[in-house]
């Protein structure tokens, strides 16, 4: 099996703007192309879209306007957790052998068909994210203790990070205070505890390892992937206070990597909710359960960024067939050292977590500088 | 439209169960998602109990279980503040509104 990189990265800025779904792809792919001297369209052999859009053909369109033709070329769907789907894909096609230069661009619409999953009529009429947002929160609360003001305080970590990231939709900070009197949406969940939906892309270059080195010095290895999907429907969940198939994935990414949960100098998780973070902290084995909140408090009080560096989704935004990628490229910059402000010390090992669907699938990906 | 909406538009909530398995099919299907085989379809006595809850102004919005696996999430009519988790409920009228299924639920 050849080995995976991650050689070069592209991003357009997350914002609440009207943008064509092909302005958006051709952007991040063109920050892509300048920021690799090296690359031509003539080296890459595949182009992968990660989108819900309803757009058909994207990465044909892409291909075309972006001056490549590839030998394969194709979209990737799979709800909030495409962008890394299309990164496990890529990672097949360099290992298979398939190809040498996969171009992965995901790109979102605010407005994005890919919030909802009408299909899931076990939920009736309580199908928006909101609500099964507030059942894992409620059910945190219930079973651990879990605050309002632990959960206001994943946000402030969050937006405080996204400050330092130029292409976060976010650069406010806000007290813990101010977010626990921001709107409510339920009893218990405030507008402070959700992500956004965003327009925004992100793309990134993978490559063989032979290839790699005329592109980059600093690779960043695919060395651990897990993947999980248990169900499609939200109320299939056995626990509403944890994510079986977030377990699954980071079980089947740590064996495959042989690295363990202590290696992880960064993770960049899917907080779609302030308790995705907690949850998914727990999850990965970062900290026992329950423990997430108070993992979070130290992080905040210290300033450490290990988890969620660029603001994550409630910081940065969630334009979600980038969000997988954003998430890969930020994790790429900590690992080879060019994160500036966000910048964590010596990190040689990262962690990417993605789910849909209220956690019925998730992906985790482990990567090595 | 499937037999589940059919009946769940006239008010009847009915569960698939394949006769092969011995097993309820959840979420409503064309065959049995273990053996593929044809469905039975029953009349559910609509008691199930309270998973978890929380509230959207005045509406509470409660999950709920049925018969050990079929979870649904409905309105639930209370004049409790804080009802019960594990209390019993009973579907009290099921409807096709839209895109969506509706149910409300009441304590019993």
């Amino acid at each position: 099996m050849n080995k995976a990189a991650i050689v070069a990265y592209g991003n357009t800025k997350f914002s609440t703007d009207d943008i064509p779904i092909e302005s958006l792809l051709l952007n991040s792919t063109k920050s892509l192309f300048e920021h690799t001297p090296n690359l031509t369209q003539k080296d890459i052999d595949t182009v992968l879209v990660s989108t819900n859009d309803n757009a058909k053909y994207l990465s044909a369109i892409l291909s075309e306007i972006a001056g490549i033709q590839p030998k394969t070329a194709h979209t990737v769907e799979s709800l909030c957790n495409s962008g890394t789907n299309s990164i496990v894909s890529a990672y097949s096609y360099i290992a298979s052998g398939l190809s040498n230069v996969v171009l992965v661009v995901g790109a979102e619409r605010k407005n994005s068909p890919g919030q909802v999953l009408e299909w899931d009529n076990s939920r009736g009429e309580y199908k928006h994210p909101i609500f099964w947002g507030t059942i894992f929160t409620k059910s945190h609360k219930r079973e651990f203790g879990t605050t309002e003001e632990d959960l206001a305080r994943v946000s402030a970590k969050n937006h405080k990070f996204a400050k330092d990231n130029p292409n976060a939709y976010s650069n406010k900070v806000f007290s813990i205070d101010e977010l626990m009197n921001s709107k409510i949406l339920t009893d218990d969940l405030r507008v402070s505890d959700c992500s956004r939906p965003c327009s925004g892309a992100s793309a990134v270059l993978i490559t063989s390892e032979q290839v790699s080195k005329r592109f980059t010095d600093r690779p960043v290895w695919i060395k651990g992937i897990g993947q999980k999907t248990l169900s499609a429907g939200f109320t299939k969940n056995q626990s509403f206070s944890s994510m079986k198939s977030t377990r699954e994935a980071a079980k089947i990414a740590f064996e495959m990597s042989k690295l363990n949960p202590s290696d992880i100098d960064i993770a960049e998780v899917h907080d779609a909710f302030t308790v995705c973070e907690l949850m998914a902290i727990e999850d990965l084995g970062l900290a026992s359960k329950g423990e997430g909140r108070k993992f979070v408090k130290t992080l905040y009080e210290t300033e450490n960024r290990k988890i969620n560096p660029r603001g994550g989704l409630i910081g940065a935004g969630h334009p979600l067939g980038a969000t997988g990628i954003a998430q890969v490229i930020e994790t790429t910059q900590q690992l080879q050292g060019t994160a500036e402000k966000r910048q964590i010390e010596n990190a040689k090992v990262g962690l990417v977590h993605n789910m849909s669907a209220a956690a019925t699938s998730s992906t985790v990906l482990l990567l090595q500088s | 439209m499937s037999i589940f909406e059919t009946e769940l538009k006239k008010g009847n909530f009915v569960i698939p169960e394949c006769p092969a398995c011995k097993e309820l099919v959840w979420p409503p299907s064309d065959y049995c998602s273990l053996c593929f085989g044809e469905l039975k379809w029953k009349k559910s006595d609509r008691i199930g109990k309270i998973l978890e809850y929380s509230r959207k102004e005045d509406t509470f919005f409660c999950l709920a279980e049925f018969e050990k696996k079929i979870r649904i999430i409905g309105t639930l009519e209370t004049n409790l503040k804080h009802p019960d988790i594990g209390k019993k409920v009973k579907l009290d009228s099921c409807s096709i509104d839209g895109p969506n299924y509706n149910f409300t639920l009441v304590l019993i």
